[in-house]
């Protein structure tokens, strides 16, 4: 087991010693502090396997220490793939590694490792599909469906709570570094209201982990907290949408954040070398051990190789020198630009210096135990159980990207870089390329100042500062494929420095190519350590430039985020109408109506609802019954044009429809097809009313008001379907009800004819009345503000009880249409239904030059109908088994299909409604319709309603 | 182990399996060209030249091999649409992607695991006995399921009894499934490469010349071709690719998105949807649950994300799967997708009698791949358009002879 251990104060900013908290790894004890996570508190404890790699089941243990390698996905209770380097230790955790045989520290799948060798890039394309057809499915799939996968899904575990909140600024900082704290001070400092978003849990960035940073650190603290400006930490940033809408994961809640103005100073990203096993557990970031010791007092290893690119790797040696940890050497590879006094300041030390240093390899079983490297001193190995890899970074590129931002390579600095950036879009610090502590803080400075200015407000004007670190910074090459192998260009892929190369060879040479058949860059980390090496190795063996090359394009999400944070609280949209609660008490079924809740019938817990529901159609043809009719769709289409513009809307005439009158509406698409009805009542010269069905009137509502925009007549348009409530009273003595309710409405046949309306109140209830209904009955249909619906609704009851007055539901109702022969738009018609295919030509003005769908209704009039509604009866026995969707046939061939069927009480027989052809849709004719149970039956074809074909019932 | 990763594996150096050659200078002259580097343009070139003895073919693409719908879409094939000619067509395709593999020596991974659509109000039940009244006639395996086999076939889904959204029962398409979208291009240009046919990447068609009826030829930002022939299969392109060969199509593109989660072990094994939800979920070979569904609700030719769609997508597959709230998403994308009115292709003929179309695909272009490239294959050899094509052909909007696919697409793929 790796030496590891705690340091003394004052390391370990984020920790308390004081408590302990013990917590579980695949089945054996840890204990840990507050402010560990989890990854530091099992290094700490030696513990550096957490993970298996994808294919070869290879021991990795954390790189990074930030979050951004797979190698740290570990399952903690029913969650899986957690990022243990980030995850805040807490009391009783239970965590275990993932996609393991055993455990991590002894997986039994390593064997895979061996096989290696079989498993060349793409492997899966050469193989597998044999010997049978189905051996795909039936035997490789499964095995590698097995395989694959990281964490466990627990199909039991609970809910869990999140909630999603809106947020508005004027300028958003991501990245609380030291540039972007300077950045939101400076911004807020101009009067713009600033918000500033940091991953890590406290701010300061590398100020906190890196050498010499407290002093600047509280005083950048200090300033932010002057500033006014609001701080979300913990919190990510996790992708750019257009017009900078920005989403924010911080725990479970989702911050919906839109600003004027942003300002990333997302920093960057540590880049691994790439040498043959250099992914075994021991080989750790410059800042990754920095942040190990300083955040959470851990003593990586005893004896360490610093590999310094760069600055970076210089501090992390004085570091680990003053951790008391031994130095075996420090390499400067052959490519760097370190300035002699950064040399000096390790030898000054008394370290060992190796210049012109490469590393060939690595060694070590389940834990680092030797790195290999080759200088002009030769070829030596060096015995150590850590080794920091200071290879240099890529900027923190990806928000930037979202927003449409170009990547660029400086082949002189060995980086990628960022341009084009779009407007209202600035970057700070590192990931502009400065690294000079004072032009770091200065570009965060300028970036404020410059968001706050596009803003209107007054902020100086300042010029940035020479940035001479900046030329110590740079990447390094990938050398050419390890003869052995295992020289990782993809940890999270298990891919290798000859797997790209090998995609390459095989024909995929565009890097997308490259991305797709070799998966590189797919897994957790989404490249952010593969894609300039992968980039380098195409460039080479392509004979291009790694600028040309690029990276595969970045999308959101910036990081893997949950589902559940993107749901939100799940709560599901619902609308009541003001009778629910009544409907409920007397034992109805409800049934849900888009986001409507509608009584299906009042059966109660009757053991035959279908007897009940014939009962609720006697009502009706008998008596008097009533249906909450709430949800229909209501529209206050009012002014000047309001007639003209129904005109052009619906195929009926309403620019001369009278006053005082209620007309059928229908409504086409542009292709001649109908797809919603209702009526309009014109209330007044410039008044009218229309209702439009449950489901279509938000459709409806939407297409008028663009049409409105684009017509730019003298029109509002309102959705007025919530406020108002309303009610369809109907049966012979329907009328009897209202007498006797009393009001200022005469209700008798010569006072209020059939379709006509009539406004003013019943019963002391304000009311709108129009003279419709879909039972074929004498109806009224009550509309009354929301507020009185309930009082009317039970007024109603009580004057209707002395006839015996009850309410009846949706599955009467439709069998009440159907005995009538009405249709249903949506039920008995599809996307290609006209009005003559339903026999509506009457429908349709012939005198209007135009009319939604109009010129597409002219054009299908001129082929003819292929089909047509028609109406079919059937003895009960005979009709049993035909179902609503039972196929017409035609010497064998569907012609169409069965759109309604019920067995009617009134009438004692099984009605319908079916596409048929023409010549058979007609009275008299006879239709074969395939029943449920596959027979054939021959129908009767009817010609008019099947009940009360001339309206003598609903017209008195 | 099987044994052409053993005979692999015992081979010293990496012998370059060659699928895709490198891009050639341009030629003057082909009998055929096909604008459109995607599955469509392959398939076609693949039957080209391996059924009917059509070698010199010129595969224009302006990007990346198969980069556009074919590498965008989420991978679903199935039969059970709703108009015969549909199901005809579709059936066929479901077949042939039962011997890619083998025809072309390259593993898809066609995973016929099954696809259940979920029906949460009486409307989809009566639309799905519709589907499965049709599908029977025609002969596909497709049938109307109740709740309780819902339940069987998908034991952990959330069956919301008593709620907005209880599933009432299903549609069991046991034919439909999935494969690897980018292994059906990449085994079609493969072979269709092995037989002489030219995969010109990053070529990009600037202009159309023609003379009467006839295309003359096609100017490419590398040069300028002749062709005998030239079919247009450009996807999410369609739309300007005709505008430059001088003739409008009765296509809107609207942007479809898709997001997939980090892989997790199996425990979805059927592809399931939800029309109502506009959700569908699938869990890949690698572990990685796909989620689609809709497209944006307005017309856009772009493939940039957008969060409320990511936000409606992962409120239906919570719906479906409240315990997947922890799983997380890694990455979502999007496809330009060429719709027509009916929801269904336009194959065949074009005002100009030597060029030949393949488009309107929309979201439902994968699937119909290999079908959809034997069959143009066949028309552009034989210049006849075959019985199985015919009704998707473009004058059928003039004569309102249209395939009410709507219902059967939406939210499904």
């Amino acid at each position: 087991m790796p030496d590891t251990q705690r340091l003394p104060a004052p390391w370990g900013s984020r920790i308390d010693r004081a408590r302990q908290l013990d917590f579980r790894f695949d089945g054996r004890s840890f204990s840990g502090h507050p402010g560990d996570t989890v990854a530091s508190a099992l290094v700490a404890q030696g513990r550096w396997v957490l993970s298996r790699s994808f294919k070869y089941h290879r021991p990795r243990g954390p790189m990074t220490f930030a979050g951004t390698d797979a190698n740290t996905l570990v399952q903690i209770g029913p969650e899986p793939n957690v990022r243990a380097d980030l995850r805040a230790l807490e009391p009783g955790m239970e965590v275990s590694a993932q996609n393991t045989s055993h455990s991590a520290e002894r997986d039994l799948n390593s064997l895979l490792g061996l096989f290696g060798r079989f498993m060349p890039v793409g492997f899966y394309y050469r193989s597998f599909f044999g010997p049978g057809k189905n051996s795909w499915l039936k035997l490789w799939e499964p095995i590698i469906r097995k395989s694959a996968g990281l964490g466990q899904i627990d199909p039991g575990q609970p809910p869990a709570s999140y909630a999603r909140r809106n947020l508005a600024c004027d300028v958003l900082v991501v990245g609380a570094g030291p540039a972007g704290m300077a950045a939101a001070t400076s911004a807020a400092a101009a009067g713009a209201e600033v918000v500033l978003v940091e991953a890590d849990p406290e701010t300061g960035g590398a100020l906190t982990y890196g050498r010499n940073g407290q002093q600047a650190l509280a005083q950048a603290r200090a300033a932010l907290e002057a500033s006014g400006v609001r701080v979300l930490t913990g919190a990510t940033c996790n992708g750019w949408y257009a017009d900078n809408f920005l989403p924010v994961l911080q725990g479970s809640t989702l911050w919906r954040l839109r600003a004027a103005q942003v300002i990333l100073a997302t920093g960057t990203q540590d880049q691994p070398l790439v040498f043959r096993n250099n992914d075994l557990p021991g080989i750790v970031t410059a800042s990754g051990v920095q942040r190990l010791m300083r955040h959470h007092a851990v003593r990586p290893g005893r004896r360490a190789v610093v590999v310094a690119g760069t600055p970076h790797g210089v501090d992390a040696a004085e570091d680990l020198a003053e951790a008391g940890v031994a130095i075996a050497a420090v390499l400067i590879p052959p490519e760097a630009s370190l300035p002699a006094e950064l040399r000096a300041r390790l030898t000054g030390r008394g370290l060992r210096v190796l210049t012109e240093a490469h590393v060939t390899e690595a060694r070590g079983k389940r834990h680092l135990s030797g790195l290999v490297a080759e200088s002009p001193e030769g070829r030596e190995t060096f015995e150590c159980d850590l080794a920091v890899i200071d290879a240099g970074a890529t900027p923190g590129y990806q928000l930037a990207l979202h927003a449409g931002a170009k990547l660029g390579f400086d082949d002189a600095r060995q980086s990628f870089t960022l341009s084009n950036l779009p407007e209202g879009l600035r970057l700070a610090g590192s990931v502009a390329g400065h690294h000079t502590p004072a032009s770091v803080v200065r570009s965060g400075e300028i970036a404020g100042a410059e968001a706050a200015r596009a803003l209107g407000h007054e902020a100086p004007a300042l010029s940035s500062l020479p940035d001479p670190e900046a030329a110590w910074h740079r990447t390094y090459p990938v050398p050419a494929a390890s003869k052995a192998g295992r020289d990782f260009v993809d940890f999270d892929e298990d891919l290798q420095v000859k797997d790209i190369a090998n995609a390459v060879a095989d024909g995929y040479r565009e890097l997308e190519l490259v991305k797709r058949y070799s998966t590189v860059g797919m897994g957790p980390s989404q490249g952010r350590h593969s894609a300039l090496a992968t980039a380098r190795i195409v460039a080479r063996e392509t004979g291009r430039q790694v600028g040309d090359i690029g990276i595969t394009t970045a999308r959101p999400p910036f990081g893997p985020e949950k589902l559940g944070l993107l749901a939100g609280p799940l709560r599901e949209p619902y609308r009541l109408t003001a009778m629910h609660d009544w409907h409920r008490k007397a034992g109805a079924a409800m049934v849900a109506a888009g986001n409507w809740w509608r009584p299906l019938h009042y059966a109660g817990k009757a053991a035959d609802p279908q007897a009940a529901i014939a009962d609720e159609v006697r009502l009706v043809r008998e008596g008097a019954g009533m249906l909450d009719v709430s949800t229909l769709g209501k529209l206050a289409v009012r002014g000047p044009d309001a007639g003209a513009f129904l005109d052009r809307i619906y195929t009926m005439a309403h620019a001369a429809q009278p006053v005082g009158r209620v007309r059928y509406c229908l409504m086409l698409n542009d292709m001649g097809s109908v797809i919603d009805d209702g009526v309009a009542w014109r209330m007044a010269g410039d008044d009218f009313y229309v209702t439009a069905t449950t489901g279509a009137v938000d459709r409806v509502f939407t297409e008028m008001s663009l049409l409105n925009t684009q017509w730019r007549m003298q029109v509002d348009i309102q959705n007025v379907t919530s406020a108002f409530a309303a009610i369809n009273l109907t049966g012979p003595k329907a009328r009897a009800v209202l007498e006797r309710l009393g009001g200022d409405i005469a209700v008798g046949a010569a006072d209020f004819g059939f379709l006509e309306g009539r406004s003013g109140s019943i019963g002391g209830h304000p009311v709108r009345i129009m003279r419709i209904g879909f039972s074929g009955e004498v109806s009224y249909e009550l509309h009354t503000p929301r507020s009185h619906g309930l009082a009317l609704w039970q007024a109603l009851l009580e004057a209707g009880a002395a006839v015996g007055l009850r309410p009846y539901g949706l599955e009467a109702s439709r069998i009440l249409r159907l005995e009538k022969g009405h249709i249903i738009i949506g039920q008995d018609t599809d996307a290609l239904t006209t009005p003559e295919e339903l026999d509506m030509g009457w429908a349709l003005s012939k005198k209007k030059p135009y009319f939604l769908g109009k010129p597409a209704l002219d054009k299908r009039r001129e082929i003819g109908l292929t089909r047509r509604l028609c109406r079919f009866v059937l003895p009960v026995e005979a009709g049993r088994a035909v179902g609503e969707s039972s196929l017409v046939l035609r010497q064998g061939q569907p012609v169409g299909f069965v759109t309604s069927v019920a067995r009617s009480p009134t009438l004692g027989q099984v009605i319908g409604l079916a596409y048929a052809h023409p010549e058979d849709a007609v009275a008299g004719g006879t239709i074969r319709l395939r029943d449920r149970k596959g027979v054939e039956r021959a129908a009767k074809v009817v010609a008019h309603a099947f009940y009360d074909p001339d309206n003598k019932r609903q017209e008195v | 182990m099987p044994f052409a990763l053993l005979r692999y594996g015992l081979r010293r150096a990496h012998r370059p399996f060659d699928d895709i050659p490198p891009t050639p200078p341009l030629r003057q002259s082909y009998d055929v060209a096909i604008i459109g580097g995607g599955g469509h343009g392959l398939a076609a070139a693949y039957y080209l030249s391996h059924h009917h003895g059509i070698r010199s073919v010129a595969v224009l693409e302006k990007g990346y091999l198969a980069g556009g719908n074919t590498a965008r879409n989420t991978t679903t094939i199935r039969s059970n649409y709703l108009t015969q000619a549909s199901i005809r067509f579709y059936r066929e395709a479901v077949s042939l992607f039962g011997t890619m593999s083998q025809d072309l020596g390259f593993n898809v991974m066609f995973s016929q695991r099954g696809q259940l659509t979920l029906a949460h109000s009486e409307a989809t039940m009566r639309s799905f006995h519709l589907r499965a009244e049709m599908g029977k006639h025609a002969g596909t395996g497709v049938e109307v399921v109740d709740a309780r086999t819902v339940r069987e076939l998908c034991p952990h889904l959330n069956m919301d009894e008593g709620g907005q959204h209880e599933v009432l029962g299903g549609l069991w398409h046991k034919d439909g499934g999935t494969a690897r979208h980018d292994a059906v291009a990449w085994g079609y240009a493969k072979r269709a490469a092995e037989k002489g046919v030219e995969i010109h990447q990053r070529t990009t068609v600037t202009a159309i010349r023609s003379q009467g009826d006839r295309v003359t030829e096609i100017v490419t930002d590398r040069g300028t071709i002749r062709a005998g022939q030239v079919l247009q299969a450009a996807g999410g392109l369609n739309g300007q690719i005709a505008e430059l060969a001088g003739f409008p199509l009765p296509i809107r593109c609207f942007p479809l998105q898709a997001m997939v989660t980090q892989p997790l072990k199996p425990f979805l094994h059927t592809l399931v949807s939800s029309a109502n939800l506009h959700t569908y979920l699938v869990q890949s070979s690698r572990g990685e649950i796909v989620i689609g569904g809709g497209s944006d609700p307005y017309q856009l030719a772009s493939t940039r994300s957008t969060f409320d769609q990511k936000e409606a997508l992962a409120q239906g597959a919570l719906h479906l799967f409240p315990f997947l709230h922890n799983v997380r998403l890694l990455r979502q994308w999007a496809g330009i997708t060429d719709m027509t009115p009916d929801y269904s292709p336009i194959m065949g003929a074009s005002p100009l009698a030597n060029y030949w179309l393949d488009a309107g695909w929309g979201t439902w272009g994968f699937k119909a791949t290999p079908v959809a490239g034997k069959y143009m294959a066949e028309t552009i050899a034989t210049g006849r358009v075959p019985d199985i094509i015919a009704p998707f052909a473009l004058d059928r909007f003039d004569r309102f002879a249209l395939l009410n696919e709507m219902g059967a697409t939406a939210a499904s793929h």
